[in-house]
């Protein structure tokens, strides 16, 4: 959270440090600023998507091993199969609408930040918060979907399948849950954004706002590839 | 992960703090963050090396009463070698060469004012601070600390009943690892993003130092193991605490029934080691670089093939994706498999050779320069040959069987992953030292040491391969008992004796660091007349690490003894019209 603390005063370092007269190769315009963030997002979505790799092998291999029956003494498959609840295409529905109103609020901060940067270097005085309803309406969606997702939990819970009760119900409450958390990342990122709005210049915003959209967008197809793994994949 | 909000955070510069806790406790400064992670892997170290030298004592005086533990049971020699393992790769060989040094020198010798997101930076320092602490913890509490090795395999490390330290004490191992974790992660993305994003004008990727492409492709291999370190562990947690069988088969404790059913302990093992052996190449590939910048300066000759070193490491980070099966000949893995991961694995020999074979040709006909971290970086290609030369046994299923539980293994490991690393780290604080503390180290406390610590790890290290090729088991307390074992007591003896000798070499360092940061000579600003960037700016550097300029680079790293030019050396930063090729 100190970042958006700081990101007030960029305006001031950049100036301090690019020198009086000479602009330095580093000199943080809009462009510069909106590569550089994008390149951490995308070097950051490496590793999550390293984690749901990780997930997906062994889910996939855990699938297919069979275990003792101390009973028996035969190997049998302790795999139960998990009716997945219906309320999870309504939740599916509104996180994919979630993403259309990202991009809104993304392109209409982008077009602001792109004024502002042509128009000066200076911090713009016009208000730039057009996006704002769009990113709002973003994070309603977004509380929705997590809200959809635990009353699903719930409704596994009702039904008799807990955390422990098979590997199948083990792996789903873990991938959702693990999906929930990132989201949860990008809805805090998502307030930051609001804040930078808000606050900072309209360059700042945009920066914010765009890697948000696209962190936001990269959830919302990382839960369509969840969903399709643990509908699809036997 | 609220990585979005982080990755925003584009500012590259920051004013000065002035108070002294954004200064010195929660600072933004790379150099700041890059001496905190420097010190806590020198706290870790220390901590490591003590329990190390309780293992050695208990190995040879099985009945002596240690200090703080009373009467070792075999069961508190697997806590310290569990403990010593976890807290030397991770808090000290992980820690000290990128979180460090790479955290103060990568930004510097690229040109650029700070790392690319300043408070991720600080973040991922205490982040990695806290699970030290947490790994501390686990000493502590009911029970002790855990007791199922390093690489926590289950059942063993999955079940809270499985023995004493598997309760409490095991899960803040994994709260710690996958702390850890998440630091490394953050790091991870900083190296990468500053290093393609924020090089100086002139400062192209093959004009880059080799410790940078050696801590960038460390980064690149960070991110993309750790994760996988991560999901692992928080399946174990689940294990553990939520009844889940992910890695736990049927297993009775006592003849009850566990409750867990149908995991598999080999998916753990998997997905350990597609981590762990990248691990191993995170932990020596920041020395590799230091090595060559090292060899290259005190030989007062360029490196002896740059590209080549280059392409080496790149092949050494992506082969090490490739074999981590040859951990787990042990397994009953099919034969065929074992064969390609055995291939894969002697194929990492060739670049390896590679990088050996430039090395020595960047020494041929050098004028050389013995000074101390001249010696260590020497130091580290004697042990690199050393211990590598035992990998391509090892990676052989049919030596690795008879081999893998073994003290064979532990010496190669410790010589290459251990002490070779450890080498490169001395190395860089030899050579660093000056620029971060503005004073100079003392030469001749620097010699004590260095040949106390060549020795001393040669005679503590060597003779373990004999006991491995004589049958001696490792991980256990007390075997010195056996019959067949019995004629190897003597060398036992001798190798804890050396461990007191070159434990006792270490406060030599500990003392010149301490000592030399307040009466060491003064430095220069480039005492060692190196050609990279950090030697351009002042001694310590500012704030802003180039006072308020940004340097351009006109030339090629190492460039020394180029013909015609006015002196020995061309710094990169160097106008001068000299066409070295």
């Amino acid at each position: 959270m100190a970042s958006i603390t700081t990101t007030a005063s960029v305006d001031t370092a950049q100036v301090l440090l690019a020198g009086k007269d000479r602009p330095s190769p580093e000199s943080l315009d809009y462009a510069a600023r909106l590569r550089r963030a994008r390149l951490g997002l995308v070097v950051a979505l490496t590793a999550v998507v390293m984690i749901f790799v990780s997930y997906s092998s062994a889910y996939v291999v855990r699938q297919g091993l069979p275990t003792l029956d101390p009973r028996t003494g035969t190997l049998v498959h302790d795999w139960l199969p998990l009716q997945l609840p219906n309320l999870l295409l309504i939740n599916t529905f509104v996180l994919l609408i979630s993403t259309v109103t990202m991009e809104l609020a993304r392109r209409q901060s982008a077009r602001e930040a792109a004024t502002a940067a042509n128009a000066s270097h200076a911090v713009s005085a016009r208000p730039h918060a057009d996006g704002m309803p769009w990113l709002a309406l973003t994070t309603i969606l977004g509380v929705s979907f997590l809200a959809g997702q635990w009353l699903v939990w719930r409704e596994l819970a009702a039904s008799g399948f807990y955390v422990s009760t098979s590997p199948s119900s083990s792996f789903f409450y873990l991938l959702t849950g693990m999906h929930g958390i990132h989201l949860l990342g990008g809805i805090l990122a998502l307030l930051a954004a609001g804040v930078s709005i808000l606050r900072g210049s309209a360059e700042s915003s945009g920066v914010m706002v765009d890697v948000t959209a696209w962190y936001w967008h990269f959830m919302t197809f990382l839960w369509v590839y969840i969903l399709c793994l643990l509908e699809f994949a036997h | 992960m609220a990585t979005g909000e982080f990755a925003a955070h584009a500012v590259h510069a920051h004013a000065a703090p002035t108070s002294w806790i954004r200064k010195y406790v929660f600072s933004l400064d790379h150099k700041v963050i890059g001496i905190q992670y420097f010190f806590l892997a020198l706290t870790a170290v220390f901590v490591g090396m003590f329990l190390s030298l309780l293992m050695r004592i208990h190995l040879i005086w099985p009945a002596a009463s240690l200090p703080l533990l009373g009467d070792i049971k075999p069961e508190t020699y697997l806590t310290l070698l569990t403990m010593h393992g976890t807290i030397m790769v991770f808090f000290v060989l992980t820690t000290a060469p990128q979180g460090g040094f790479g955290n103060y020198f990568l930004p510097i010798q690229i040109g650029a004012p700070d790392m690319a997101f300043p408070v991720l930076n600080m973040l991922s320092f205490w982040v990695t601070a806290l699970a030290f602490f947490v790994m501390i913890a686990a000493f502590f509490v009911v029970g002790g600390a855990p007791l199922h090795g390093w690489t926590g395999y289950p059942p063993l490390s999955a079940l809270q009943a499985a023995g004493p330290g598997e309760g409490l004490g095991a899960d803040l191992w994994v709260i710690s690892i996958a702390l850890f974790c998440l630091g490394a992660l953050m790091s991870a993305l900083n190296f990468i993003t500053t290093t393609l994003d924020m090089r100086a004008k002139g400062m192209t990727l093959m004009r880059m130092p080799l410790t940078c492409w050696a801590w960038f492709i460390t980064a690149i291999l960070g991110l993309l193991a750790f994760g996988v370190l991560l999901s692992a562990g928080i399946l174990l947690l689940l294990d553990r605490n939520a009844g889940t069988s992910f890695f736990v088969p049927l297993v009775t404790i006592n003849g009850q029934l566990t409750g867990h059913k149908g995991g598999s302990p080999l998916l753990w093992q998997h997905l350990f080691w597609f981590f762990g052996h990248p691990e191993v190449y995170i932990a020596i590939l920041p020395a590799m670089g230091l090595c060559s910048q090292l060899l290259s300066v005190f030989s007062r000759k360029p490196i002896f093939g740059y590209k080549a070193m280059v392409y080496a490491m790149l092949s050494i980070g992506f082969l090490g994706f490739m074999v981590w099966g040859h951990h787990m000949f042990m397994s009953g893995m099919s034969p065929y498999t074992a064969f390609a991961f055995s291939v894969m694995t002697m194929a990492i020999g060739v670049p390896s050779a590679i990088k050996t074979f430039n090395w020595l040709g960047t020494i041929w006909r050098g004028r050389i320069r013995f000074t101390s971290p001249m010696l260590f970086a020497l130091g580290f290609v004697s042990l690199f040959i050393s211990g590598g030369i035992s990998g391509p046994f090892l990676a052989q299923p049919v030596l690795d069987i008879p081999l893998h539980d073994t003290y064979f293994v532990v010496g190669h490991f410790h010589l290459i992953m251990g002490v070779a690393s450890i080498f490169g780290i001395f190395g860089a604080t030899y050579y660093w030292f000056p620029k971060m503390f503005g004073r100079m180290m003392s030469e001749s406390m620097a010699r004590w040491h260095f040949f106390i610590t060549l020795i001393g790890t040669y005679a503590i290290f060597m003779p373990m391969h004999y006991l491995g090729m004589a049958g001696h088991l490792r991980r256990y307390s007390q075997l010195t008992e056996l019959n067949y074992l019995h004629g190897l007591v003597p060398l036992q003896t001798f190798m804890t004796y050396a461990a007191f000798i070159t434990i006792a070499g270490q406060f030599i360092f500990l003392f010149n660091l301490f000592w030399s940061m307040k009466f060491g000579k003064k430095a220069t600003d480039n005492p060692w007349e190196a050609t990279t960037l950090e030697w351009t700016t002042a001694t310590p550097p500012p704030h802003d690490n180039f006072g308020g300029h940004i340097p351009v680079v006109y030339n090629d790293p190492y460039e020394y003894s180029v013909p015609g030019a006015p002196r020995d050396f061309v710094m990169q930063t160097d106008p001068a019209t000299v066409k070295a090729h």
